[in-house]
């Protein structure tokens, strides 16, 4: 019997992502890959509200943070997470370039944040010698919000190698689980930045 | 003999070795944990020797201090993640595939990476050993005792674990997606065997457990080697954080460690009392319960750290309330066997040792559990004697036994009853001598961890007895290994269903094809091939059409990914001397990194076994 | 391989329902921003006590994360059972942790 057919079949189904067998076990592990990830943020999150009083004298949440670059970086990530949403809406739609079109702009938002969070950090460095190691405070904040900016770059590289692979591919039901299960991780991201402008910004003016 | 399995006997050893290094096939991996696990607990025993050998008498200088801390260190660590979680996996790798009728596990790739990662942590972990000296601060690694040990001992220790540990997650991963995904048709989850639900219940503990661990390292390794301050308390810095990760992690760890356990013995005990397991649906509860239970008690590990009244209370509670639900699994087992068709084999002494070992080791939790009693305790070898009797009672007992039990399905032979039964009494004996001694040692002050007891403490005939039984279970161990080499010679060819069995794993031959089934079969009840026995044609009947069978392709990937991070472990244990180690951290990372973008551009599609091919394989 | 067929077999119905739902996201969105707007502008006004902010910026992020869960990441949407009690376990673990790490620890 010839197999071509089962992943490039004539009608696309509602579902391309979990259609196979393949697609559904991808799409369980990585939820559960983000139950592990809670606990893992959840373990950063509660070392952070542990030490975050422990400035060593050194400068305290309330004089650093600036809440308007904080609220530019949480609008430029809560958009990207939309544009993930479009982009999920056209691979449904078996549109092939409007998916990568949504997921590139997807990519440019999460390389915006990014961006904006390295001057932030240069920023609190140069200005107020506020490091890794000058404090616990500071070990922990670095420690939280910089593992949450490793997954986003984590991310962006998933991306572009997605992008990259399967240009010349389109979509099929091989690769459609790629791009869901992609834009759930990238979801999460934002999930956990919600939790850190609350918890680590927020918080951290209010005192 | 079938075609397939013919041109595989006439392989060099080069292509067998290959065959190993490249494989995703769940069975060949249960061989590579059960052989890795089996390695490290040899490993491990050794330095059971040699602590024991130093506690022989008052005042010994057998090993110095200094070493003795790295002894103790080691055998805990080893034993915990190199022996007892690899063997476990190693069992659920080779049997619960089987047991729901599927043909691999969800994620082949993975599970042979979650393999490599375990080895070659390991072997990164015990090179500390040649490099200036092993970890030395407990397996528990407190700080700031951790932070300040000098020499590069606690990094290996750190790199160590963070590898070895990141496979185990994955696998956690894989085996959940497996059973929810892959179970052959008719299998509802309330007809799934006990090892299957232990070893899903398991799985989810491994996704929560782990990470706390995963963080705790993380935090260890940026204040050693990045000069952070986590646990630095001039900067302000906190100890208590690493207790409340390591055993946010530690505690459901050893539920790991037993759960699985459960699952084995409650296999062994029907089908060697030719009766259903009593009680079904309560023991599915309880091991949920248990594990629901065991997330909530960590902080027992911390009574005497100054929580406060009010929280020890709250978690002595939580940590007496686990015995209920396991209470109710130990009259199971023995309903199951009340009434039954009792046969005493290998497999079924070592459950029945088990019943009051490990009931001894649950009884002495409960009085750990008392806040008041602890404080007595605590750090004591009254402490060790508990873990002991539940770890080696529970989890070492469970393995023998599923060993015995699986050996035939997993290497087609059936291991010999003359040389088990030896191994058995010897261990068993060994193991009663070696560690009953050491209750009354700690309630008569012994503490733990200290290389040395002195002279006129009226502790020397205690120590002496409990090193004597040390031997004895050596000697055990040494009859198992040469039961296994023997079996492997000259032991008979096991058929597919040697015990009478009950479970799907026993329709297939001994040891299975490389699919497993050629059908998938179809499941009408609980015990699905009891069900065919008692009231069926005796065998299954197939629940799809004979088809091509879809495979994964082998790979060398997982090895060289693993391989990448074990180079960049060395990097990273030794940069804080010279820059020039970033050379070593970078180029391991690229190795692993490149690996992976190796796996993610090239489209894996697996081949097909054309059902001509099958058609001519015998049944 | 390329994928060569077109989303004209797609029948009419399913693309209905796929805009109706996309509608359903972006007004999902439009909440997200609002309750972030919301609790950064509470941070900045300054004007609640400190007592009663806590609570409320904790209330506002669970209920964005909700929005984030079940709509963009379609836990609403049937057979996600799994995921739905695998991310529940999760945030059990995580509280227990956070009521650890943020209670029982002291200097």
């Amino acid at each position: 019997m010839n197999h071509d057919h089962t992943l490039n079949p004539e009608t696309m189904p509602q579902e391309p992502e979990k259609a196979t067998l393949e697609g559904k076990n991808k799409f369980l592990g990585l939820w559960f890959f983000l139950g592990g990830e809670t606990v893992l943020f959840a373990s950063l999150f509660g070392t952070f509200v542990a030490l975050r009083n422990s400035t060593a004298g050194g400068p305290t949440s309330q004089e650093m943070f600036g809440l308007g670059l904080v609220f530019i970086m949480t609008v430029l990530l809560l958009t990207s997470s939309l544009t993930s949403v479009y982009a999920i809406y056209h691979m449904k739609n078996n549109n092939f370039k409007l998916m990568q079109l949504w997921l590139g702009i997807t990519g440019l938002l999460g390389l915006g944040f990014l961006s904006l969070e390295i001057y932030e950090f240069a920023h609190y460095i140069t200005d107020y010698g506020f490091t890794f190691r000058s404090s616990a405070f500071g070990s922990a904040f670095y420690t939280l919000v910089g593992f949450h900016g490793g997954h986003v770059i984590f991310g962006v590289s998933w991306l572009i190698t997605l992008l990259i692979r399967n240009a010349k591919r389109g979509l099929n039901l091989y690769n459609a689980p790629k791009f869901y299960i992609f834009s759930l991780y990238w979801h999460f991201i934002d999930v956990v930045w919600v939790f850190v402008f609350t918890v680590v910004y927020l918080m951290g003016k209010v005192g | 003999m079938s075609s397939i399995a013919a041109t595989q006997k006439r392989r060099s050893f080069g292509a067998f070795l290959w065959d190993y290094l490249t494989t995703v096939d769940h069975k060949k991996i249960a061989h590579l944990y059960l052989f890795g696990g089996g390695f490290f607990f040899l490993l491990g025993g050794l330095e059971a020797m040699i602590i024991r050998i130093q506690l022989i008498k008052p005042e010994n200088d057998f090993v110095s201090a200094g070493i003795f801390n790295e002894m103790f260190t080691m055998h805990g660590t080893t034993m915990i993640f190199l022996a007892a979680m690899p063997l476990i996996i190693g069992l659920m790798n080779a049997a619960m595939p089987l047991q729901i009728g599927a043909r691999d596990v969800a994620f082949p790739f993975l599970n042979a990476l979650s393999f490599w990662l375990f080895m070659f942590g390991g072997i990164l972990l015990n090179c500390s050993w040649f490099l200036g000296g092993a970890p030395d601060a407990g397996w528990t690694s407190y700080v700031p005792l951790a932070i300040t040990s000098p020499g590069h001992g606690v990094d290996f220790y750190i790199a160590g674990l963070q590898i070895a540990g990141a496979g185990t997650l994955m696998s956690g991963i894989n085996f959940l997606a497996t059973i929810v995904n892959m179970r052959a048709p008719g299998m509802t989850y309330m007809r799934m065997p006990l090892f299957t639900w232990t070893t899903f219940i398991t799985s989810v503990l491994i996704v929560f457990a782990f990470p706390p661990l995963t963080i705790g390292l993380f935090l260890l390794m940026f204040d050693r080697m990045f000069g952070s301050a986590f646990f630095d308390v001039a900067l302000g810095g906190n100890a208590i954080i690493w207790q409340h990760l390591f055993w946010i992690f530690g505690h459901p760890e050893v539920y790991i460690l037993i759960l699985p356990i459960f699952g084995i013995f409650s296999e062994v005990f029907a089908t060697f009392s030719k009766k259903r397991l009593f009680g079904y649906t309560p023991m599915v509860f309880a091991t949920m319960l248990i594990a629901f239970l065991g997330f909530m008690v960590w902080a027992h590990h911390m009574f005497t750290v100054g929580m406060g009244p009010m929280a020890n209370s709250i978690f002595a509670v939580a940590t007496m309330a686990i015995a209920v639900p396991t209470g109710i699994k130990i009259f199971n087992w023995l309903a199951t066997m009340w009434g039954g068709n009792v046969q005493i084999n290998s497999a079924m002494l070592w459950a029945l040792g088990f019943i009051p070992s490990f009931t001894i080791g649950g009884m002495t939790g409960v009085m750990l559990a008392s806040v008041v009693a602890d404080y007595q305790y605590h750090d004591t070898y009254f402490v060790v004697a508990h873990f002991h009797y539940v770890i080696v009672g529970g989890t070492v007992f469970g393995i023998f036994a599923g060993l015995h039990y699986w050996w035939p399905k997993m290497f087609g032979r059936v291991l010999n009853e003359a040389m088990g039964k030896l191994t058995f009494w010897t261990f068993f004996i060994g193991f009663h001598l070696t560690f009953f001694i050491q209750h009354f040692l700690g309630l008569m002050g012994m503490p733990r961890r200290y290389w040395v007891f002195l002279e006129g403490q009226e502790l020397d005939l205690g120590n002496l007895i409990s090193t004597i039984g040390a031997f004895f279970m050596a000697f055990g161990v040494v009859v198992f290994l040469i039961n296994i080499v023997y079996t492997a010679m000259k032991g008979e060819q096991a058929a597919a269903d040697p015990w009478d069995g009950r479970t799907l794993e026993w329709t297939v031959a001994s040891p299975p094809p490389y699919y497993n089934f050629k059908q998938v079969p179809l499941v009408r009840g609980l015990d699905a091939l009891w069900v065919e026995k008692t009231e069926g044609r005796g065998e299954m009947t197939p629940s799809e059409p004979l088809d091509d069978i879809h495979m994964p392709n082998s790979s060398i990937l997982p090895f060289i990914i693993s391989l990448g991070f074990f180079i960049a472990g060395f990097g990273f244990i030794y940069q804080p001397d010279n820059k020039l180690w970033y050379i070593v951290l970078y180029g391991g990372m690229a190795i692993s990194v490149g690996a992976m973008i190796v796996r993610s551009v090239k489209d894996d599609l697996g081949y097909y076994i054309k059902k001509e091919e099958l058609e001519r394989e015998a049944d | 391989m390329e994928n060569t067929n077109s989303n004209q077999n797609l029948n009419s119905f399913q693309k209905q329902k796929n805009k109706e739902e996309m509608k359903k996201q972006l007004i999902s969105f439009t909440l997200m921003i609002v309750l972030t707007l919301i609790a950064f502008a509470i941070v900045a006004m300054g004007a609640i006590e400190k007592i009663y902010v806590i609570p409320l910026l904790i209330v506002l992020a669970v209920i964005q994360v909700g929005f984030q869960f079940y709509y963009f990441m379609h836990m609403k949407d049937k057979d996600h059972g799994m995921p739905a009690t695998i991310i529940y376990g999760g945030v059990w673990a995580a509280l227990l942790t956070l009521a650890g790490l943020g209670v029982v620890s002291w200097w």
